[in-house]
């Protein structure tokens, strides 16, 4: 039961990580993927760049960036959290942008071209005729990069945060025993098999149309 | 009274020169059928009158608004984008290819432009709406979306859509062109009803004999530029040109 507790305890850091990430990260991606297909070269390369830089290089590499790198260069260190929250983010909005860049990208040309001689301002058009219609495509390749974020909390651990993870491993040293490690992975599989639902429900709900 | 007028208008892509000196116009009430060979610059010209493309040189004006003309010096000048924005509202366009929103229901893709674009209430908006599917026999649809609907059903919601704006000038680019004969009837139906209620139309077609019994006027393009014009018995019965001529016989060949 203490380990229950210990761990469940654990899971909130995990699930706070896990949705300010997002919270950061799902607008960033739109914002990047837009600077992406921007029509301004020196726009478009510098985010192209950060892509690159953010998709070709190891997460836990980039936690351990930025949470040793201001130190080094500005002589002041991020607190750990903030460190996790700001890697975490522009690494997801990394691959969020390339997933809202390939569903923008899908739509028909059609589907702008109605809406412009209807009269629809540009603005008007994306977030009322193009954005819905990309969510629906994208909610497959979305709800992996959910899994795959839930999974990458753990990486945390190396800035030592009292995450999932991290409460297990210290448990399992601890009492000499796989099962804290046990536990903790049905916690990870728990919060994996809700998001699942949540998505199956998404796409149900939005499968009024085609 | 003059409804439209295109004068002089030129219009290359990439050194490709599409168009090559296109003047027409169209009086309210009338309906101007296109007709010409594939690749002749009919949908461009439908392009560049509803700003989906821009022209190099030439004049079109709506009424009398002026969309664009073609100063001294040989420059295009533009409306200001706001102007522009007023000059489309009284222009309505219907596509091969429909291009409803599918993710939304009939009745919202007709009303969702009077709402958000022309400020209508969403009442006012919704009983024209459906007085308009009564009119494209579709009133049983209003709750459909857009995959339920067979391709006339979808090109008379597309239709319906144009027509919430309250268009002065709609114009049709082949709008039946990805139809089976028995869809094309209920479609060309529909664009004959609003002819007789003097809608001013410009329809580019490959329906020879609609052209014919409904157009009041017919233009003949072929390489970007308008070769012959005139009334429908004069094109079709008296062409001049051998290139109308040439034309012509291939559909009568069919
Ligand atoms: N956006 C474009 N970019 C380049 N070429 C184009 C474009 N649109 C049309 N064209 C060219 O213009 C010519 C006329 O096309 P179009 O206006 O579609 O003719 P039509 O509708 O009479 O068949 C074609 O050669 C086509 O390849
Ligand atoms: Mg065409």
């Amino acid at each position: 039961m203490k380990l229950i507790a210990l761990l469940l305890e654990g899971t909130l850091v995990s699930i706070e990580i896990f949705f300010l990430t997002l919270l950061f990260s799902l607008p960033l991606g739109l914002v990047a993927a837009l600077g992406r297909m921007s029509r301004n070269r020196i726009l478009c390369g510098l985010v192209k760049a950060y892509i690159s830089v953010m998709r070709g290089t190891p997460l836990i590499l980039q936690l351990m960036f930025f949470y040793f790198a201001p130190f080094y260069i500005f002589g002041v260190s991020l607190d750990r959290f903030t460190a996790a929250i700001l890697a975490f983010s522009l690494n997801y909005a990394a691959y969020f942008a390339e997933i809202y860049r390939g569903g923008i990208e899908s739509i028909p040309k059609g589907q702008y071209e109605a809406a412009e001689v209807l009269g629809f301002t540009k603005t008007q058009t994306f977030f009322r005729i193009i954005m819905p219609q990309v969510i629906k495509r994208i909610l497959p390749p979305i709800s992996n990069e959910f899994t795959t974020l839930v999974k990458d909390t753990a990486l945390v651990t190396v800035l030592g945060i009292s995450e999932l993870f991290r409460a297990a491993r210290n448990e399992a040293s601890r009492v000499a025993s796989t099962n804290p490690l046990l536990v903790a992975g049905v916690f990870y599989f728990i919060m994996n098999w809700v998001l699942e639902k949540a998505f199956h429900y998404a796409e149900k709900k939005l499968s009024y149309y085609r | 009274m003059q409804m439209l007028k295109v004068e002089n208008v030129f219009k290359s892509f990439d050194g490709n020169n599409v168009l090559k000196g296109v003047s027409f116009e169209v009086n309210r009430g009338e309906v101007v059928a296109i007709i010409g060979p594939s690749g002749s610059g009919k949908s461009t010209l439908l392009r560049c009158i509803n700003l989906l493309e821009r022209i190099d040189n030439g004049m079109i004006s709506v009424g009398n608004d002026v969309m664009v003309y073609t100063g001294e010096n040989g420059k295009v000048m533009y409306s200001p984008d706001k102007e522009l924005r007023r000059i489309r509202l009284r222009l309505g366009m219907v596509f091969q290819s429909f291009n409803l929103f599918p993710h939304f229901s009939v009745l919202r893709n007709i009303t969702e432009a009077p709402v958000h674009v022309a400020g209508i209430s969403y009442e006012k908006a919704r009983e024209n709406a459906l007085e308009l599917l009564r009119k494209m026999e579709l009133e049983d649809k209003a709750n459909a979306y857009p995959y339920q609907l067979s391709g006339g059903q979808s090109q008379r919601v597309a239709i319906a859509r144009a027509l919430a704006m309250k268009p002065d000038v709609l114009f049709f680019d082949e709008p039946t062109s990805a139809l089976d004969p028995e869809l094309t009837m209920e479609v060309l139906k529909v664009i004959r009803n609003l002819a007789m209620e003097h809608m001013t139309m410009v329809v580019v077609t490959h329906e020879m004999s609609f052209a014919r019994e409904v157009a009041d006027r017919v233009i003949f393009m072929d390489g970007g530029q308008i070769v012959e014009e005139g009334s429908p018995h004069e094109i079709f019965v008296n062409p001049k040109s051998e290139r109308l001529k040439a034309f012509l016989r291939i559909f009568s060949d069919k």
